[in-house]
């Protein structure tokens, strides 16, 4: 019962197919199966976005001390309706000089990245979308090409703003790129493959009959989870590091000249980039959609996929709503100063665990390791900005 | 199938690669760029050497592409468009495609079919690089970090004292 | 699809790259050209891979990924060399280049 229940979707989707088996070409058996792949999956996360766009209204409100919207229906929960209505509705205006065809195409192309980006996920027992033997390394290829999207919407706009903004959003992506890839490369290390079904396959053990194998809980994985986890709030521009979008910094920054239904565009590719990122996250370290404790594995795994997914969604709710957003440079420096070591330690902190055994003693040395790194760095590293003492050319 | 999936790569890769090579517009020629690289990664999929194409789209569409229109920005004074074609150049290339096409389907022993081989995996990728290549891998690390530096030091403004 | 196809599309996207290296003025477009006429090369290293019989490291996938690389070096130094240039003689049409003092 327990496994019918965890594979209903991939038997629905074989009934479904069923008509076709005997009597089609297998190009086209395999056509219908990813064609019905990607109709679960854009039905599953644009539905996930309408809900997280309320839910976040409403959490913030919560954390602000009032109500979110709940006017709607139920508690509010029907705002991503009158969200949309309103967003379809509204003018489209194209500036006059821009140009069009990249203006037009920018949105679409961030929004295909991060939807492109969900297909490697493993979802839950056999139900990976699509299965690449260079699993992780298809999603940051595709994440990549979100800086080219995001230039060609500053420079199509034909507005000065909207470039340096574009430029800005382009030079944090490209800095915390590297600890993102770098992080993930612990992981990699220790299961010996890219693909994510055999990551999540290696994560499968319990220590003493109860402890998971997630790499979570290993102390390199533990700090690469931190650091990846920061990298993807950054790589989402989701404050504190949202000055590509704050209306403080540079009104919209790369986004300025969009309305109506091509911003919408804009929010969603942010939305699905974030789940792109908590999905990979659940994968490599918190053990994808396998149950904590052995005696809860009855619970089918999509459904603990989901709500490893939701917590981490919280948490980038939580911290959007805590902290404040922060300047430029201290961003730059935090990147390039102090993630990019500690993402480096992660890596050497994993071999030792390696090649000290996986056991006690692994442990011990591989914490050490870690900890020495940050003492140093959080002892000696000073990146605040220094003035000149200042001097008076008249008054004395 | 495989020869329409071919057939349609093909035709816009070459499409892209043609109007990356003539659009008088610079922008549009970068971009126009960037997809037909696209378009090679897909080649590389068919040909099965996956973990090529991807490191093509991480490479070429993540970094190159956007370097190429960083620098297209920074040198724009004076117009947008790229004026003067030199049509010496049509005919020149021209020739050396003829030419090679000519040498391509003189030779006999390239109109073989694929031959069935195992499935490429990026562990095997990784243990050539790092038993056999290893050597080539370490050089190429430092070339990449003489390029980085010397790309700094070719564009720091040298600052007057 | 036998080899021969392969090689003649790659041999199409080399000369459309020698086609922008030639007929260009902008510098960066010859630059275009050459990373087009390397990803030419690397098609044909791959092609030529997979239709050989397989030895026993898989050399041309090799090949192909440090040229990967190396072209990416390149394409970086070229392009700060187009900037350097640009800022000394601000222009950057390759005919108006034809002095050794600036």
């Amino acid at each position: 019962m327990a496994d019918s229940l965890d594979q209903i979707f991939i038997r629905a989707k074989q009934w479904l197919l069923s008509p076709l088996v005997g009597h089609a070409p297998n190009w086209l058996v395999q056509i219908g199966s990813s064609l019905l792949n990607i109709i679960a999956l854009l039905g599953v996360f644009l539905t996930l976005f309408a809900l997280i766009s309320v839910l976040e209204r409403k959490i913030l409100g919560r954390m602000q001390n009032r109500y979110g919207p709940n006017r709607v229906g139920p508690f509010g929960l029907l705002q991503p309706v009158a969200d949309g209505i309103k967003m379809l509705i509204k003018e489209d205006i194209v500036p006059v000089r821009a140009d069009k065809v990249v203006h037009f195409l920018a949105p679409i192309l961030i929004a295909a990245a991060a939807i492109l980006a969900l297909g490697v996920i493993p979802y839950g027992r056999n139900m990976t979308p699509f299965v690449i033997d260079g699993g992780i390394l298809f999603f940051f290829a595709v994440g990549s090409t979100n800086e080219l999207a995001v230039f060609m919407a500053g420079w199509g706009s034909n507005n000065k703003f909207s470039m340096l903004g574009a430029m800005r959003a382009i030079a944090q992506m490209i800095s915390y790129e590297l600890p993102l890839l770098i992080t993930v490369l612990p992981v990699v290390m220790a299961v010996g493959s890219l693909n994510p079904d055999k990551i999540v396959f290696a994560q499968k053990y319990y220590y003493f009959g109860f402890v998971p194998h997630w790499f979570v809980l290993t102390p390199w994985g533990a700090t690469a989870f931190i650091l990846f986890f920061v990298s993807g709030l950054v790589e989402s521009n989701r404050t504190p590091f949202d000055v590509p979008e704050g209306e403080s910094e540079i009104v919209a920054g790369h986004m300025t000249e969009y309305s109506g239904f091509k911003y919408a565009t804009f929010f969603m590719a942010e939305y699905l980039g974030m789940f792109a990122v908590s999905g990979l996250a659940v994968t490599l370290f918190l053990g994808g959609w396998r149950a904590p404790l052995p005696w809860l594995a009855f619970i089918p795994s999509y459904i603990w996929f989901f709500a490893k997914l939701s917590i981490l969604l919280f948490v980038f709710i939580w911290v959007r709503g805590t902290l404040p957003r922060t300047r430029v440079d201290q961003m730059m420096n935090f990147a390039w100063k102090f993630m990019l070591p500690m993402a480096f330690t992660c890596l050497i902190s994993a071999a030792v665990w390696h090649y000290a055994g996986r056991r006690l003693s692994g442990w011990l040395w591989s914490f050490a390791t870690i900890a020495i790194v940050y003492l140093v760095l959080s002892l000696f590293l000073d990146t605040r900005k220094k003035f000149t003492p200042r001097t008076y050319r008249f008054a004395e | 199938m495989n020869s329409v999936v071919f057939a349609i790569i093909a035709i816009f890769t070459l499409t892209f690669a043609l109007a990356a090579a003539t659009n008088p517009r610079l922008m549009h020629a970068a971009l126009s760029f960037a997809v037909m690289f696209v378009g090679v990664a897909a080649f590389f999929f068919l040909l099965g050497a996956e973990f090529v194409g991807l490191v093509q789209i991480f490479v070429y569409v993540g970094a190159v592409a956007v370097l190429i229109v960083f620098t297209i920005l920074l040198t724009r004074r004076d117009a947008e468009k790229d004026r003067g074609f030199n049509w010496g150049g049509v005919i020149v290339a021209i020739a050396v495609f003829a030419g090679l096409v000519w040498a391509i389907l003189k030779t006999q022993s390239v109109s073989i079919g694929p031959p069935v081989i195992k499935a490429l995996t990026v562990k095997q990728i990784g243990e050539a690089l790092m038993t056999s290549y290893v050597w080539p891998l370490q050089c190429v690390g430092v070339l990449l970090t003489a390029a980085l530096i010397g790309a700094l030091i070719l564009v720091l403004e040298d600052k007057r004292e | 699809m036998t080899l021969s196809i392969w090689l003649i599309v790659s041999v199409a996207l080399f000369c459309i790259g020698l086609l922008a290296a030639l007929s260009r003025r902008h510098a960066i477009f010859i630059l275009i050209g050459i990373e087009m006429m390397l990803a030419a090369a690397n098609i044909n290293f791959i092609a030529f891979w997979r239709f050989a019989p397989q030895p026993a490291q898989p050399i041309g996938v090799m090949v192909a990924i440090f040229s990967i690389a190396i072209a990416a070096a390149e394409a970086a130094v070229g392009l700060a060399m187009v900037i350097a240039v640009y800022r000394h003689f601000h222009t950057t049409s390759v005919d108006q280049l034809d002095r050794l003092k600036g």
